[in-house]
């Protein structure tokens, strides 16, 4: 319904209700991610079955997913899987508990803000990764390592998004609720911390993913318990089905948390449409 | 208190902040005396030995090229495929899923993989890996750019019969490219931790592997000099990145400020 | 020049519908009239009336559900070479990235035609509407009637016969409309384009017009179409103080004033105009 060369801009609904109705708009999306995965997981299975890829590097589809069933069926797969969530769950717990009152703090304070700039600043872009041989000889291949290297990793960005979901208020708002009386502290209650409720949403839907990176490479690297743990081990003894078989379900955990953490995001954001972007 | 009094108060809790919280470290270290958190004074003495300019050839540049490069191709690919998908629907659709796994997937967890893989720890693979998982902030931020397009932009080239790859040089892309940067500096932070990544996974250089060897060989000194120069290293990149996007996106603060009104 | 005794621009029994079944809108019911080279056409209406819609539809930006348009005889299925548009946004249509130079030549890049041909056609069409000083600006940084006129200068130097105009001074504050509206005028002169133009502002239609059409609400006809039998060249002041102006503007409005009517289809018609858009 456009001129030659121009795509279906934005909504393209009202084209394809007319032609399927609730076909078109439900059940043809779905078919064609049903049908891109099957394609996907098609191709990986040719490409190793027609000897394009050494099966030695890259195990077949069938033989990598019928892996990880089996070791879904072993005690020691949900052992390491449980150490992994417990890992993420109290480096994101902890790293929540302190950088939302900290957000709150410096945000709703000019002061503290521009006082502490700087350090954020600097200590912001340090990546966890490079303090891992630091914990390595402090506090050693224990869980301690795992969850602060977890907790440092997704502090910061909740810390920042906390920050300008606390600043980023109307001010129109701020100005009426001060002319009508409002204090200080009741401000803040009723007004700038719902409106910053969008942006720690978004805020750890980031951090829950850093956590989650973080956890498993103090597995990986320095042996905390885990699933990269045992990846790692798998990988000295040169069991590639598993190794491939471990990053699955790796993928699936992370996939897992992203689901999860997006829909709290999309609900919290729907009661905030104006809110949307995300802070830089 | 006064307007100015505000002011020269916070510039000075600016400065005093930062400085106090050095002024900390090295005391507290002084005291503790603990030879895994040497002194702040020792640091930097090491940090300057190391890597300016000694070591500087040796691990920094191998560093700096592997991110460079890893980083480069993201953004090519990341805006070659993500500009098309923002235009179009159903190839969105279909691109969804695997955008969304491998957005997912941690990035430790293919390290094992990508050595297997392409057989090799030389810089391909490293530049590969760096390379894949920067693709994604820049893919996705590329598509949400496309797509937040004002359908007016659209109206206006088709009436003027702005078509194909002109259309996408002279409209898609500028108008996309504010949302593009936001994309890009995520990529930027996120190449710099895969970087460290992969060089302290497997490598035999690269300011990775330094933080690797010296805490084998428990150097501390050396390694705490690497920590710095790790976050030394993003934080510079960041502000480069930064500035070549105030050199390209002038018209954007520009236009910003005036329909702010 | 016309077909043999057609005309340049034809409508006929259009009409637009959004939706399906119960819950159609009929945007437009049944539209036809023509337009004539060099004619400047008024196209008036109550709000809501789709007279946007029907603007896109003789742009070919839209499809109408049935109907056709007719260009010299042949059928507007995409946006003609010869037609440009002007919208009612300045803000939105004009590239914030590009200076103003840049804007203008935007359209005509494509077009074969040397540097230096478009090079002059920008700086000609520029001078038309009176913003040579302003040519590395960038868009934002002018007013809104200026911004306006740069969008106008680039319809102009697309050298376009027939310029289709959508509300375009709505956005824009009441004494540069007269200006504006002056400056269309010549352009019509200078650059002998034909031009149908869409408004709300009743008076500006009348003052501006040979013809007018007045539309019907939703779904939308014609109610009648007027001869304007103003002189030229029309005078924001003098014009407006002839008897015969006044005579059609009330004219005009107390047709209008009997077409305002049950503010559901008003509603509804809006609404699923903006959602059908640019589909």
């Amino acid at each position: 319904m456009s001129a030659p060369g121009v795509a279906s801009v934005g909504s393209a609904s009202g084209e394809t209700r007319a032609v399927g109705g609730a076909f078109a708009t439900r059940l043809a999306p779905a078919l064609v991610v049903a049908l891109s995965v099957a394609a996907f997981l098609g191709l990986w299975q040719f490409v190793v079955k027609a000897g394009l890829i050494a099966e030695q590097d890259l195990p077949a589809m069938t033989t990598t997913f019928s892996e990880l069933w089996t070791m879904m069926h072993t005690r020691e797969f949900w052992t390491a899987f449980g150490q992994t969530v417990r890992g993420w769950a109290l480096g994101l717990g902890i790293a929540t508990a302190l950088a939302v009152p900290t957000g709150i703090l410096l945000g709703s304070s000019q002061f503290a803000q521009r006082a502490f700039r700087i350090p954020v600043e600097f200590l912001r872009p340090i990546p966890s990764a490079a303090l891992i041989p630091l914990l390595f000889l402090t506090l050693g291949t224990t869980l301690q390592s795992e969850v602060f290297l977890a907790t440092f990793g997704a502090f910061w960005p909740l810390l920042v998004q906390t920050i300008y979901g606390v600043r980023d208020v109307d001010p129109v708002v701020l100005d009426t609720a001060r002319s009508f009386g409002v204090g200080r502290f009741e401000r803040l209650y009723r007004i700038k911390l719902p409106s910053s409720v969008p942006y720690i949403a978004t805020g750890l839907r980031i951090s829950s993913a850093v956590a989650l990176i973080l956890a498993f490479t103090a597995e990986l690297f320095m042996g905390t318990p885990g699933l990269g743990h045992i990846m790692n081990v798998a990988e000295s003894f040169g069991l590639t089905v598993q190794v491939y078989a471990l990053a699955l379900a790796t993928g699936f955990l992370g996939l897992a948390i992203y689901v999860l953490f997006a829909a709290l995001e999309r609900r919290a954001l729907r009661w905030h449409p104006s809110q949307r972007a995300e802070a830089p | 208190m006064s307007r100015r009094a505000y002011q020269s108060t916070a510039i000075a809790a600016e400065l005093a902040v930062p400085l106090a919280i050095l002024a900390a470290w090295q005391w507290w270290t002084v005291q503790a005396a603990d030879p895994k958190f040497p002194r702040l004074s020792t640091i930097l003495v090491e940090f300057r030995e190391l890597w300016l300019f000694s070591q500087f050839e040796l691990h920094v540049v191998p560093s700096l090229i592997r991110i460079g490069a890893g980083f480069g191709i993201a953004v090519v690919v990341g805006i070659v495929l993500g500009i098309p998908l923002g235009l179009s629907r159903w190839a969105r659709i279909a691109a969804m899923p695997h955008i969304e796994w491998w957005r997912a997937m941690p990035p430790p967890a293919l390290l094992p993989i990508s050595v297997i893989l392409l057989n090799s720890i030389e810089n391909r693979q490293k530049i590969a890996f760096i390379a894949f998982f920067c693709l994604f902030p820049i893919l996705l931020n590329t598509i949400d750019g496309v797509r937040g397009i004002d359908p007016a932009t659209f109206e206006t080239a088709q009436s003027y019969g702005v078509r194909g790859f002109e259309r996408i040089r002279r409209v898609v892309l500028p108008a996309a490219l504010p949302q593009i940067f936001a994309g890009m500096r995520t990529s930027l932070s996120l190449a710099v931790i895969v970087m460290v990544l992969t060089e302290y996974f497997s490598s035999t250089s690269g300011v990775g592997y330094v933080l690797l060897i010296s805490k084998n060989t428990l150097q501390l000194a050396p390694m705490w000099a690497a920590i710095v120069l790790i976050g030394l290293l993003g934080y510079l990149l960041n502000l480069l990145l930064i500035l070549v996007e105030r050199r390209m996106l002038a018209w954007h603060r520009g236009w910003r400020a005036a329909t702010a009104q | 020049m016309s077909t043999e005794g057609g005309h340049l621009l034809e409508i006929r029994n259009v009409a637009k519908t959004y939706g399906g079944g119960a819950k159609a809108t009929h945007a437009i019911g049944d539209v036809s009239f023509t337009v004539d080279d060099r004619e400047f056409v008024c196209v008036v209406g109550p709000s809501g009336c789709g007279k946007t819609t029907l603007l896109k539809c003789v742009g070919g930006l839209l499809r109408p559900s049935s109907g056709r348009i007719l260009l010299r005889g042949s059928q507007v299925t995409a946006p003609p070479e010869e037609m440009a548009l002007v919208f009612q946004e300045y803000g939105r249509s004009l590239m914030p990235w590009a200076s103003v130079r840049n804007n203008v030549l935007l359209p005509l890049r494509h077009r074969k035609l040397s540097r230096a041909e478009r090079k002059a056609l920008v700086e000609e069409s520029l001078d038309a509407v009176g913003l040579t000083r302003f040519i590395d600006h960038y868009p934002w940084q002018l007013s809104g009637g200026m911004q306006q006129r740069v969008a106008i200068a680039r319809a102009l130097a697309y050298q376009p016969s027939i310029l289709l105009m959508d509300e375009p001074f709505a956005s824009v504050d009441a004494q540069t409309r007269g200006d504006l509206e002056d400056l269309v005028l010549r352009v019509r002169e200078q650059f002998a384009v034909t031009i149908l133009f869409v408004t709300h502002d009743i008076d500006e239609s009348v003052y501006l017009a040979d013809r007018v059409v007045v539309l019907t609400h939703a779904p939308t006809e014609v109610k009648e179409l007027i001869d304007v039998d103003l002189p030229f060249p029309r005078d924001q002041i003098a014009t407006k103080e002839l008897p015969e102006f006044t005579h059609l503007r009330g004219h005009v409005y107390r047709l209008i004033k009997r077409e305002q009517a049950q503010p559901e289809q008003q509603l509804a018609t809006a609404t699923a105009a903006t959602k059908g858009d640019g589909a």
